[in-house]
């Protein structure tokens, strides 16, 4: 761990600045992915600004009927609460298939949307990663990718994000909201907050420098059969080798989003027309152009299977 | 004492205190956190420095420079020890490979430096200032492609040996002949110990005195290797390792942590601590090798083997020993012809060596899949199967009987009491909402080894026993057992036994690895408490050989009189150590088991889980029930990661395991494993030692994967013969969904 310098900021434009100001600066929420990288020098900010007294720690109904997240409640807050078990199912289990109740407590929203990938060779200083240092190579394509990305991918970058409330977000339609360090707000669709990889790998968020995360919106319930589905090797505190976050309604149409696939939650709007026909045309067209490696090519039939596992649970529902 | 004749009647027979099940002794230090491992010595030690390993960062070659400057002026740094000042550093005897590199690499993360700082962080951010450069060579990571030309090997001088190829009968002829065969490969992974306390150590000077407290399964053979390895005395050397926090074979041998701390707290001019970071464990430390193996069995239509041969080859560092997997199939079924054969290849990545139950955990991952397969061609149900081939004697050396040998008891009585006859033998038949559900069943062996062990027994006047003996206690119970040895032997309860343990100052003991410790350490202490009974007799007048020591009274005839009467002059102390005779060369002392399991395979996603299992030990006395009941389904659960998930990936570009750390490294979490039973059979071995007992924590482990893989196979009807059963090697062969 490199020395660093450490503020407690007050408000939430006041992290943005303080962020805004320092080159190499970085906002501490949880720290639970923040801190294990800074320990094994992935991650080297000189400066930490503390949000944790920000305030941002609410969820509160929107004039819509949706509902606005704090960027600060925490993953079990949000997991827990009465209005996002009944109206947002997929969201609640989606965050509850992650990590483990530890770090679910200290976890936070906007941290959850800024972790960063567990591609193995990005945790080793040793191996070249274009996410850790850009233009150095990507030593996982040709490499040991049982975990990593199928689609989306490119010759730069092959890693997943990792997280599985993203996922859930994103088959919900939610949006994220920031604030810049001049005050200015902006609302950023779900779907546009990660880039794919491309070849600027170590570019994994739209937000510019000091833009800090204040909540995520989630629009009005749209009921159906919430459904998430995170298949790994062992049955818990394991990062997904795909996953499913699904809505289901009556009629057979519904919205489907994949975890594990790709450098972002993966889901393609226009594939979901197929849902009433079943798992493997949605399949089709949600992972046409997949590029998957030697090591991870099973993750595309798995993805239909594990669809299919959630299409016949929503018609038994 | 040696024991070279079946023992009779003893003391340990009274089983009042021996034999039944005793909470920890040390639960309380261990769950109040007063029990100190090998990191927290700091009662000890008030003012450490820091200690921190540079690894390689090639796996391969030749370290061209290291440049120390921007280390050395780093805020908090005391001293940098590395490669370019340490030419004259030795290797111990049990070491492969040297502990800290350089100029030659052997392998990735092999210790090239360590930094040593004020604090941790100040130890961690100066060894990333220090900038290596390598020439980068050509290494041997692939185990397949090595294989091609590898030799064949003997065995493994630890494991009880095995010559280059072992024939009996003609194995070609017979197995051409045999109606019903099997010739099928097999092939598990490289393991990783995953232990939960990583390698630690804690270095402090004092002159050319070293005290080092670590973690260290063997505390002689450590401080024997670490004296070779620094070039000093062994007797300058006090070793010391009370508490360990697991180590699975990974802590038998002296490791670069007491290497590097010696020689930073040398350089330093302080006590230094230092623990290995999590990723090391897996790359700098040794793992157990992947196997490739190949099984022939060759049977009449009746089930009787006729042809066995179970060839195995797996790599290893220059100079190192193969994974002995066949081991199991030299002693456990019967039939004329046999061949067992090794091959070793040489390979660059980190070391190899013993991880639980070496040679017998992968080499029945493969046979008793092989046994499944070949029940199935038969028609016979698995268990039968088995029973119809059992063996009372060495079937290599037919004169030598089994000392015990209950594997049908264990193969009956596991099928009744897990609900065996329910199993469907046509795979694929049974299913429950989206699961396919499989029983499967394996028989379990490991061999027993005697082990010299010594032990000092001390009664003091208040009529309190203390044991000293460098044994050590990895978690397993080591503590509880000597204790309840103890009690039994002079009469007392278990409270008024104090027991130290993991000290070089002690006598040497059989330390813990191969399920030798229970049996050999506790019979190191049966024969120092034979010897302080003689004393104590001797002081109270009694006849020793009648004397019966009981409820902390001595007592002959009439007459008795208080045990700590015998100490009112002054402590009485005895010391002594077990040896033995002929009986395990004339006799096979060996452990037997059945596993059975059942699974559900995830029809959707392939996905396994385990939901039951049973383990029927027969093993020997079993010294204290609850807490080899721990051991075994510890090991059960260590099958299941085996069968289901883990493997250390290779890089074979690199040549490093990739997955170093146990977000990459999946080992069981308590959801994996919902329901166990662990039944232990009535034994008690005198061709063993005077404590009638054998080890039992490894053959929790044997077995147990391939008992999962049949399992599957019976849920499924796909067989995989490659471990680890991950969904993909069965995925697209799956049963169409409904």
């Amino acid at each position: 761990m490199k020395a660093f310098t450490y503020e407690r900021a007050k408000d939430p434009v006041g992290a943005a600045r303080a962020v805004a100001s320092q080159s190499g600066a970085k906002f501490l929420a949880g720290g639970t992915n923040l801190l294990d990288l800074m320990k094994l020098q992935i991650e080297t900010p000189v400066h930490l600004v503390d949000v944790q007294d920000i305030g941002l720690d609410k969820i509160e109904p929107t004039a819509d009927g949706g509902l606005r997240i704090g960027a600060l409640v925490t993953n079990t807050d949000l997991a827990s609460d009465r209005r996002v078990r009944r109206d947002y199912g997929v969201l609640s289990r989606a965050i509850v298939a992650g990590a483990s109740g530890q770090l679910r407590n200290k976890a936070t929203t906007a941290g959850n949307l800024l972790q960063r990938t567990r591609c193995p060779y990005f945790y080793d200083t040793n191996m070249p990663c274009n996410k850790r240092k850009p233009g150095s190579g990507c030593s996982a394509i040709g490499g040991f990718s049982r975990q990593l990305a199928v689609i989306g991918s490119s010759d730069h970058c092959i890693a997943t994000n990792p997280s599985d409330m993203a996922v859930g977000l994103r088959v919900l339609d939610a949006t994220v909201e920031t604030v810049k360090p001049d005050g200015s707000t902006r609302a950023i669709p779900i779907a546009e907050f990660h880039p794919l990889p491309g070849d600027t790998p170590h570019i994994e968020t739209v937000l510019t420098p000091g833009e800090l995360i204040t909540g995520v919106t989630l629009p009005k319930p749209i009921g159906g059969f919430h459904h998430y589905e995170k298949v790994r090797d062992r049955a818990s505190y394991a990062f997904a080798l795909v996953s499913v976050a699904a809505v289901i309604h009556k009629d057979g149409s519904g919205r489907v989003a994949l975890g594990g696939v790709a450098h972002k939650p993966w889901r393609v709007e226009a594939a979901e027309a197929a849902m009433p026909r079943g798992a493997k045309d949605v399949a089709g067209r949600l992972l046409a152009g997949a590029r998957p490696m030697p090591d991870n090519a099973f993750k595309i039939p798995l993805a239909e299977r594990t669809l299919a596992a959630a299409i016949d649970q929503g018609k038994a529902a | 004492m040696k024991f070279d004749t079946p023992a009779g009647q003893n003391p340990i027979d009274r089983a009042k205190v021996v034999g039944c099940a005793h909470d920890r002794i040390d639960g309380p230090f261990k769950t109040t956190g007063q029990a100190p491992y090998a990191y927290e010595h700091h009662r000890h030690v008030g003012n450490p420095a820091y200690g921190y390993v540079v690894g390689s960062a090639i796996a391969k070659g030749r370290i061209r420079s290291i440049k120390l400057d921007a280390a050395k002026v780093a805020p908090g740094v005391l001293a940098i020890v590395a490669a370019t000042d340490t030419g004259k550093l030795g290797k111990g005897d049990f070491n492969t490979v040297k502990l800290f590199g350089g100029p030659e690499i052997d392998h990735y993360h092999q210790a090239i430096a360590v930094v040593v700082a004020e604090t941790f962080e100040q130890a961690r951010a100066a060894a990333a200032l220090v900038r290596v450069d390598y020439d980068r060579g050509q290494g041997r990571f692939d185990l397949d492609e090595a294989l091609k030309t590898a030799p064949l090997t003997g065995g493994d001088s630890n494991q009880g040996g095995a010559p280059k190829a072992d024939r009996t009968g003609s194995f070609e002829e017979a197995f051409a002949r045999a109606p019903v065969t099997l010739d099928a490969l097999y092939s598990t992974p490289d393991h990783s110990h995953a232990m939960m306390e990583p390698h630690a150590s804690i270095a402090a000077w004092n002159g050319d005195q070293l005290t080092l407290w670590t973690s260290s399964q063997m505390i002689n053979w450590g401080r024997s290797d670490l004296a070779k390895t620094l070039g000093i005395p062994k007797e300058k050397i006090r070793f010391l390792s009370p508490f360990i926090g697991g180590g699975f074979g990974g802590k038998l041998f002296l490791r670069t942590d007491a290497v590097l701390a010696a020689l930073g707290a040398k350089a330093a001019g302080r006590p230094v601590k230092l623990a290995l970071p999590r990723p090391f464990v897996a790359n700098n430390t040794t793992h157990r090798p992947a196997t490739r193996q190949r099984i022939r069995i060759g049977a009449e239509r009746d089930g009787t083997i006729t042809a066995i041969a179970h060839e195995s080859g797996s790599g290893d560092q220059p100079n190192g020993e193969p994974e002995t997997a066949v081991n199991q199939t030299k002693l456990l079924y019967a039939g004329a012809n046999r061949l067992t054969a090794m091959r070793l290849a040489v390979l660059d990545l980190p070391e190899g060596n013993a991880m639980r139950a070496p040679g017998e955990a992968p080499g029945l991952m493969a046979l008793e899949i092989a046994m499944d397969e070949m029940a199935e061609k038969l028609g016979m149900d698995p268990v039968d199967f088995r029973v119809r081939n059992d063996t009372q004697v060495d079937p290599e050396k037919p004169a030598r009987r089994f000392s015990e040998r209950q594997l049908i008891r264990c193969l009956r009585e596991g099928a009744d009491r897990f609900g065996w006859s329910q199993r469907k033998a046509r795979p694929g038949q049974v299913r429950d909402g989206r699961w396919l559900i499989g029983m499967g069943m394996a028989a379990a062996f490991r061999n027993h080894i005697n082990f010299p062990s010594g032990a000092r027994v001390r009664l003091s006047g208040d009529g309190r026993v203390m044991v000293e003996t460098d044994m050590t206690d990895i978690g397993t119970g080591s503590y509880t057992i000597i204790a309840q040895t103890a009690a039994e032997m002079m009469g007392v309860p278990i409270e008024a036994v104090t027991v130290k343990l993991g000290s070089s100052d002690f006598p040497v003991a059989a330390g813990s690895g191969g399920q030798f410790g229970a049996a050999n350490s506790t019979a190191g202490v049966y024969a120092a408490c034979v010897k302080l009974r003689e004393e104590v007799a001797g002081r109270l007048g009694f006849n020793s050989t009648d004397a019966v020591f009981e409820a902390g009274k001595v007592r002959s005839g009439n007459r008795s009189a208080p045990l700590a009467q015998a100490a009112a002059g002054g402590d009485l102390v005895a010391e002594d150590k077990i040896e033995f005779g002929d009986l395990g060369k004339t006799h096979q002392l060996s452990t037997f088991g059945s596993h059975f399991v059942e699974v559900g395979v995830d029809a959707y996603t392939g996905v396994t889980r385990v939901r039951r299992m049973l383990a029927v030990c027969a093993a020997g006395r079993i010294i204290n029930p609850k807490s080899a009941r721990s051991q075994v389904i510890g090991a059960m659960t260590m099958g299941v990661g085996s069968a289901l998930m883990e493997e250390l990936a290779v890089d074979k570009r690199f040549g490093f395991f990739v997955n170093h750390d146990l977000a990459g490294y999946e080992v069981p979490v308590h959801a994996d494993i919902p329901h166990q039973d662990v039944v232990f059979l009535d034994e008690a071995d005198d061709k063993a030692n005077p404590m009638k007992a054998k080890g039992v924590g490894e053959l929790g482990l044997c077995g147990v994967g391939a008992a999962v893989a049949n399992a599957i196979y019976n849920a499924t009807g796909v067989r995989v013969r490659d471990y680890p059963i991950t969904l993909e090697k069965h995925l697209a062969r799956l049963p169409t969904l409904a």
